[in-house]
Formats: structure tokens, sequence, C-alpha cells
């Protein structure tokens, strides 16, 4: 699914329902985050919000106004009890509040930070209607965090062994879930990853100045201490077949949550030319491979000059942002339709603009130009104007003839989107696929066209966010249950 | 777990080791490879597979110190480990009983067209090999090339040793002499898989090379290993690592191929750097 594609998926538009209370002007204005000053903070790659002091999370928290039915649940795909969880940050007592938050999301600080909170629960927060909505995402990851340094991470009680094998394949947010709370019902759970490190896109691709590693590999470790045992480097349909899960490994069940991990190109000419990266690719080197650190590390990246980036989302700001901290003069995000239509969210504009990340606006490239030895020069893109409304609503872009010019660059990352990757399925005809190529699933339960086969996360609705990757892994935990149990 | 069993030098810089990976030596077909990280601070290198056995649990590669990683990895001695071993990757070569089917090797190219020669030899093909080096100190696996193949034809660039040329110029003989080949498989340097392919695509000889692009993760995720074959991209990695020789642009691979030469002799001048350092700190060194 394309970028463009996956921000319709983003917005749980949900009618608010049942009566509210009158809003009112808010008497407190909603609470900064203290951040890394933007000229310091592209010299390194720590992370950018400090989080809120515990006083300013009371004051934020203090501005939630306790609605009897409150919409903004209505908004967030794993439905947080956030009235409760607040009142407990006001009052003072972070403990009751973190225990309310995990019972309906096992990942705060991770969803605190990346979670697009605008189009979610914020965006039908009432305070929002006569100012700016109570900051939900930013309490989360502020009692998330405050547990991290406070509290001893419990470990709840797990059910007694069912004597039932579940296989999961990818430890991305869709097959930690699942893996966790399996774990927890007794079941023997095993995660194989095709990586050499657990946590999918948010270890490989979401960069440390969003998303520390150490927090993602904390909820790692608390999967692990679950009793959930991880392989790396086993990538399901070469290293195992599915049918080698079941019949060979003695496994009960199987969950896919692999991702959506195919990178697109534009397949426009000079795409293959040195110094054209896929996000995927750049970020991954950088992140997982942390060529940032090169020669320390052995893996290489380019030392780039001027950069330009392909596309709009989180994956255009991120590959921007990390291009800008490994050195970049200038970098230049091109865009073919408006800022308004930008899928990313708001949080990551505004920062990548504070950072003096260049957004050429309906702009969409046509060719890269290379020189004698196959290396970037330049990008020929031509203007865009916005024509009538396209089947997404939005305004169309149309080109506008003769209007190419080059933009002199030396690396181009191309972040249009990622589509499914064929590798496990294209082992399994038994899966029904789309045809993008995602597992057919069903909707409540995860089942797939294979018994025993449950799937989740983007693999089945193409690249879309943590927090659906999650409430997935949810549904499918609680079907794979009922299913392991009739064995 | 990827402990080194054995290691062998067979030729200037040409190292052979076997590695205990019970899962990938059972599972493993002529053409795959694996990706392989050294230790936490090592880059993800693709090896093919030259051979395994499935009842002790082994692989073997073999490999040619050419940076810093083929050196690190020569380095290791018998008992070290391996942090990180994926695969086995990529497509299995396709084998059939095609009729006559000329494998060459050029260079350390030889290892990896090893496996594939013996699955064709075991399908009931006639296998004439060709392998070639600079010299015939750097020739390699003469005596296993031999037994799976009904014909064997060497070649040197100084003609130290069996013909003086290139291997193009053994399969110039081959066709010369009127042997009916219908398929060749070709495995070496970019530019020798080019002249095979070239050569052959006169003759109408159906071609498959193994491609080597730079890697990262190997299943599809980055796209790093593009190659344009018969004017769409594809990766190596996953549809690949064989070609149809005659659609594949060799000139787009091997620019590809460079694209990280400062960086790569910077991380050899570090190891140089690194070595020396260790080798003076050694009881006994200076
Ligand atoms: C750069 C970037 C930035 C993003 N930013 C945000 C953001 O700010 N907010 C947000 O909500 N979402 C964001 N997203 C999207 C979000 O990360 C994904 O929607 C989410 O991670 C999907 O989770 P998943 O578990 O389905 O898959 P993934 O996270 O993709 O994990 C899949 C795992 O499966 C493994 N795997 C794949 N194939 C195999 C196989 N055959 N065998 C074994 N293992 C396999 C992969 O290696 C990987 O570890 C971003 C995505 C990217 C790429
Ligand atoms: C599918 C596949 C199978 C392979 N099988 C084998 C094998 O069986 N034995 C073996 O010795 N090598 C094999 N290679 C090549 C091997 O991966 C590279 O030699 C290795 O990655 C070089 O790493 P380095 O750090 O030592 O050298 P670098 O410092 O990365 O490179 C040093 C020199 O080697 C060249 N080089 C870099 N990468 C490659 C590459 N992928 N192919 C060719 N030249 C390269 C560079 O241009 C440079 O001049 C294979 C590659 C692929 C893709
Ligand atoms: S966060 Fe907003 S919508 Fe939700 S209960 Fe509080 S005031 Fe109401
Ligand atoms: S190595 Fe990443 S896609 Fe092939």
């Amino acid at each position: 699914m394309t970028e463009d594609k996956k921000d319709k998926k983003d917005i749980k538009a949900t009618k608010p329902k049942g009566k509210r209370l009158k809003p009112k002007k808010p008497k407190i204005p909603r609470q900064p985050m203290p951040e890394q000053e933007p000229k310091e903070r592209i010299h390194n790659f720590n992370e950018v919000p400090y989080g809120f002091s515990i006083e300013t999370a009371m004051i934020e928290a203090a501005r939630c106004i306790q609605c009897k039915k409150p919409v903004c649940i209505d908004g967030c795909p794993v439905e947080i009890n956030i009235p409760a969880f607040l009142l407990a940050i006001k009052e003072g007592d972070f403990e009751k509040s973190i225990k309310i938050m995990k019972n309906d999301n096992a990942l705060p600080a991770i969803c605190g930070r990346v979670c697009p909170q605008e189009d979610q629960c914020e965006k039908l927060c009432v305070i929002g209607i006569k100012g700016k909505p109570v900051a939900i995402g930013r309490l989360e990851r502020f009692i998330a965090d405050w547990e991290r340094k406070n509290m001893e991470i419990s470990i709840p009680e797990i059910a007694p062994s069912t004597g039932k094998k579940v296989a999961v394949v990818g430890a991305g947010p869709a097959g930690l879930t699942v893996a966790g709370e399996l774990a927890r019902l007794g079941h023997d759970v095993t995660i194989f990853e095709a990586l050499h490190k657990p946590g999918g896109v948010l270890i490989y691709g979401i960069p440390e100045f969003r998303l520390p590693k150490a927090i993602v590999m904390a909820e790692v470790d608390y999967v692990k201490k679950l009793g959930v045992k991880i392989v790396y480097n086993a990538v399901i349909g070469k290293y195992l077949t599915l049918d080698e899960l079941f019949n060979e490994e003695g496994f009960h069940a199987i969950f896919i949550g692999v991702g959506a991990g195919l990178p697109y190109f534009m397949n426009i000419p000079g795409e293959n030319l040195n110094g054209v990266y896929s996000a995927n690719e750049y970020l991954t080197r950088a992140n997982l491979m942390k060529a940032y650190d090169f020669p320390n590390y052995d893996t290489p990246i380019m030392r780039s000059k001027k950069v330009a980036v392909i596309g709009g989302g989180n994956v255009a700001m991120d590959s921007a942002r990390t291009a800008l901290r490994l050195g970049a003069e200038s970098v230049t995000v091109v865009y073919r339709r408006s800022r308004k239509e930008m899928p990313a969210r708001d949080e990551e504009l505004d920062h990548a603009e504070e950072e003096g990340v260049i957004f050429k606006l309906l702009t969409n490239p046509t060719q890269i130009n290379g020189d004698d030895d196959n290396w970037v020069k330049s990008m020929t893109v031509l203007n865009m104007k916005l024509g009538e409304p396209d089947s997404s609503g939005r305004r169309r872009p149309v080109p506008i003839e003769g209007s190419e010019w080059d933009l002199e660059v030396d690396t181009v990352i191309v972040a249009i989107g990622n589509g499914a990757n064929p590798l496990l399925t294209e082992a399994t005809p038994e899966l029904n696929l789309n045809k993008w190529g995602n597992i057919i699933a069903d909707d409540e339960t995860c089942l797939t066209s294979m018994m025993g086969v449950y799937a989740g996360g983007d693999i089945v609705i193409g690249a879309a966010t943590v927090i659906l990757a999650m409430g997935a892994g949810k549904r499918a935990y609680r079907a794979m249950h009922k299913y392991l149990m009739t064995l | 777990m990827n402990q080194i069993l054995e290691k062998k030098i067979i030729s200037e810089g040409v190292k052979d080791i076997t590695i205990s990976s019970q899962h990938i030596a059972r599972k493993r077909k002529a053409g795959q490879f694996i990706i392989l990280r050294i230790d936490e601070y090592g880059e993800r290198i693709p090896m093919t597979i030259v051979d395994s056995d499935p009842k002790a649990g082994t692989i073997r590669l073999i490999f040619q110190e050419v940076g810093k990683s083929t050196y690190s990895l020569g380095d290791l001695e018998v008992g070290d480990e391996i942090l990180d071993l994926v695969g086995p990757l990529g497509k299995p070569t396709h084998i059939e009983n095609f009729g006559t089917v000329v494998c060459v090797g050029g260079g350390i190219g030889v290892a990896p067209v090893y496996p594939i020669a013996a699955a064709m030899k075991e399908a009931g093909n006639e296998v004439i090999s060709i392998i070639g080096s600079r010299d015939k100190d750097l020739l390699i696996m003469e005596q296993e090339m031999s037994e799976v193949s009904d014909r064997l034809l060497i070649t040197t660039d100084d003609g130290s040793y069996g013909l003086h040329g290139f291997v193009t110029n053994a399969l110039q003989n081959l066709i010369d002499e009127g042997v009916k080949i219908d398929l060749c498989v070709a495995i070496g340097p970019v530019v020798m898989m080019g002249a095979v392919s070239n050569l052959t695509k006169e003759f109408g000889i159906e071609t498959v090379v193994s491609l080597n692009s730079i890697m990262v993760d190997g299943t599809g995720m980055c796209g790093c290993c593009r190659v344009t074959v018969g004017n769409k991209t594809q990766f190596v990695c996953v549809d690949g690592p064989e070609f149809d020789g005659h659609q594949v642009d060799f000139k787009e691979l091997m620019m590809r191929q460079s694209a990280y030469l400062p960086q790569e002799k910077e991380a050899m001048d570090r190891y140089h750097k690194c070595k020396l350092e260790r080798l003076a700190a050694q009881p006994g060194g200076k």
C-alpha cells in the first residue's frame, strides 16, 4: 500500500456519540514539550523531546474534564481508558495510572512516542474544539517512562502450561503482542525473526532520535520474561516453511506478522544509479547496522552532501532527518501534493522543518540523472497543481506541462511506501492474498485461509501504524487461544 | 552456534571453512547462499554455500579475502563462532537433465560453481567444466571440480598452467570443436560473466550467471542488491542470485559494486592498523 493510501487508515473517523459537556475555552493551555534545540540535535541521534516533568504532566492531565462519554476512547484503536489514566496522573497516583494503561496497551512507551495521536484520540478530544486537545500521547509516554524509571518491571502471573506450541513469524509489534499475550495464557511460544534483532520497523526503520532502541529492547525483554523464545536469523519460507513448522517442529498454531517490508520504487529512469536508496535501505544501514558510527561499525553509508527524499510520510521524514544527522548540507523533501495531504504526523513535519529540511511541494520527480561513473548528480522534477478530487477525496496532483527543472543532488532516497514482501507467501501457496499481495485474514479473528494460521499487522492491512499492528495482535491472540484450547 | 570446525588455506588469500549449522545444512540446495555477520560491529556479507553435510550438520564456505569483512572472517580460527548466520537464501539453481552443461568458474567463482556442477552431474548431465585463474597458484578446487565433471578444462591468464588465456578462450574452443552445449553456467568476476554471456549469445547458448551485488538484509527488504535484467529491476537476493546472462546489465552491476570504495578502503586501512597493533601487543610480537 502506498503512503497515499495509508493516511486514510490512520484516521479512525468515528462520530462522537452521546451527549458531551459543553466545551468551554480551556483555562490551562496545552503544556509545551521540552525538546533538544534544532541546531544542537541535528548533530546527534539522541531523542528529540525530553518528556514531561512530573509537574507538567500533572498540570496537563488536569486539563481533561473527565467526559461522561469520553469520545477520545473511540479514536484509540486499542481503547485505552483515557480519562481514567489521566485522572490518576492528575492525582499523582502514577502506579495506578500505568496499571490502567497496561490493561489495554502493553507498549505505552512506544505508542506514546510514535502513535499519530492527532488523528486518533486527540483528534476527537472535546477540549480540542475550542483550544488544543489534551496531550494524551505525551502523557502516555510520561507514564510509561515513569514506570521504567521507578518501578521494578513486574511479571504478571503466567497460567499453567497448556502444552500447546505456537510459532510467531516476525518480531514486529504485531508478533510481539501475540507472543506476549499467548505466553501469559500458558502456551509455549517461539518467535522466528528474519533479522538479527527483534522489533521489526521499531528497530530497523524508526530512528533512535524518535524512538530510543533501549525502549524497544526493554519491551522485548519483557516479552522474553514471559517465557517467549526468539530465534533470530530465521527467514520463514526459506529456513522453515509453515508446513514444516506444523509437521516437523510440532507447532499447533502460527501467527504471521511479517510486516510490509518490500520497498516501492518510482520506476523512473536512473533509479539504479549509485546514490539512490530505498528508505528501507537507508534507514536499515543507519539504524540496524549503525552506519552512522562507521568505521567503528563495519556497515558503510554514503557521505551525502545534497539529498533529495521522495515522499511525504513518516518514512520520508525519518529519512530526511537521518540524512541531516549524517552530515548532509541540504536535504529536500519532494512531494507531489501539498502540505495538507502529507501523511506524516504533524510533529514529524514540524521537527523536520525546524531542523532545516527544505520542502518542495507539488513537485514530482521524472528522472534521476547520473554522471559517467553512474553516480547521481541531479534529479529532474516537474511542478504539479491540484486538480479534481480522486477516490480518496483528496485533490489529484496533475503535472504542469513544460515545468521541468533539475534539483542538484548526490543522493536520492525513495520513500514512497512499502508493500507486502512475497518471500513467505510465495513459499506458501495455500495462503489467500489480495491483489496487492497482502494476506487475507478475518477482521475479527485474523484467521487466514490456512487452518491454524493467523495473520495481522502490515502484512494484512498494508503499511499502517504500530498501534493497528498491536490491535490486530490482540484480536489474533484471543482467537488463537480459543482455537488452541479446542485442540 | 555457528562454530568453525575446520579451516584450510587453499590458495593465497582464499580460505575454506566448515561451520556447524544443522538447519541450513539440511535445507540448502545448490545455488543458495547465506549472509553472515561476524560480530556485533560487523556488516552482513553474503557467501555461497559451497557444500554441506546434512548428517554432520555442517556447511562449507570458500572465500577470498578482499576487504575488512572477509579478512576478519579469515582471522577466525577453529573453535571460534560467527555471531549471525542466516539462510539458505536466494532461489536454488534450476537443476534438470539439460544434456550437456558447461560450468565456468573464474577466480573465486569456482567455489560457487562447484555445487552447481555437482548437482548438474547428479541430475544426469554431461558436465564440462572450465576453471580459470590468473596463475597456477591461484587456481582452486581443481581436484573437486574434476570429480564432478566429465571433462575439466583449465586456463590461466599467464599460461603457467593449462591453457594460456581466459575461460572464454576455452569455451570458444569447445564451441569450435562442435560440442553441443545445452546450458552454460558462469560464475566469477563481473567482467568474466559479461564476456562469457557475450560469447554464448552469439551462438545462442542459454547462459545462467550468479550475481554478487552488494547486499544488506538478503530478504528483499532493502533493494540494495537491485540489478537490471532485461530492462526490469530485480532484487538479486530474492529473485536471484541466478539470472539469464544475456539479459543482465553487467556495466550497471559493476558500477554498483563500487559504491562504497572510499569507505571500504578506510575500513581496510583501519583493519591493517589494528592488526599491527594487536600483533605488537602479543607476547613475543614486535
Ligand atoms: C521508517 C518508518 C517510520 C514509521 N513511523 C511510524 C510512526 O511514527 N507511527 C506509527 O504508528 N507507525 C509508523 N510506521 C509504521 C509502523 O512501524 C508499522 O506499521 C508497524 O511496525 C507494523 O508492524 P508489524 O508487526 O506488522 O510489522 P513490522 O514492524 O514490519 O515487523 C515485521 C517483522 O517480521 C520480520 N519478517 C519479515 N519476513 C519474515 C520472514 N519471512 N520470516 C521471519 N521474519 C520475517 C521482519 O524482519 C520484521 O522484524 C513507520 C514505518 C516505517 C518504515
Ligand atoms: C550471493 C553472493 C554470493 C557470494 N559468494 C561468495 C563466495 O562464495 N566467496 C567469496 O569470496 N565471495 C562471495 N561473495 C562476495 C562477498 O560477499 C564479498 O567479497 C564480500 O562482501 C566483501 O566484503 P569485504 O568487507 O571483505 O570487502 P569490501 O571492503 O566490501 O570490498 C573489497 C573489494 O571487493 C569488492 N566487492 C565488495 N562486495 C563485493 C561483492 N558482493 N562481490 C564482488 N566483489 C565485491 C569491492 O568492490 C572492493 O573492491 C558473494 C556475494 C554474493 C552477493
Ligand atoms: S481526553 Fe479529552 S475527550 Fe477524553 S475524557 Fe479527557 S477531555 Fe474528554
Ligand atoms: S539485499 Fe536487501 S533486498 Fe536484497
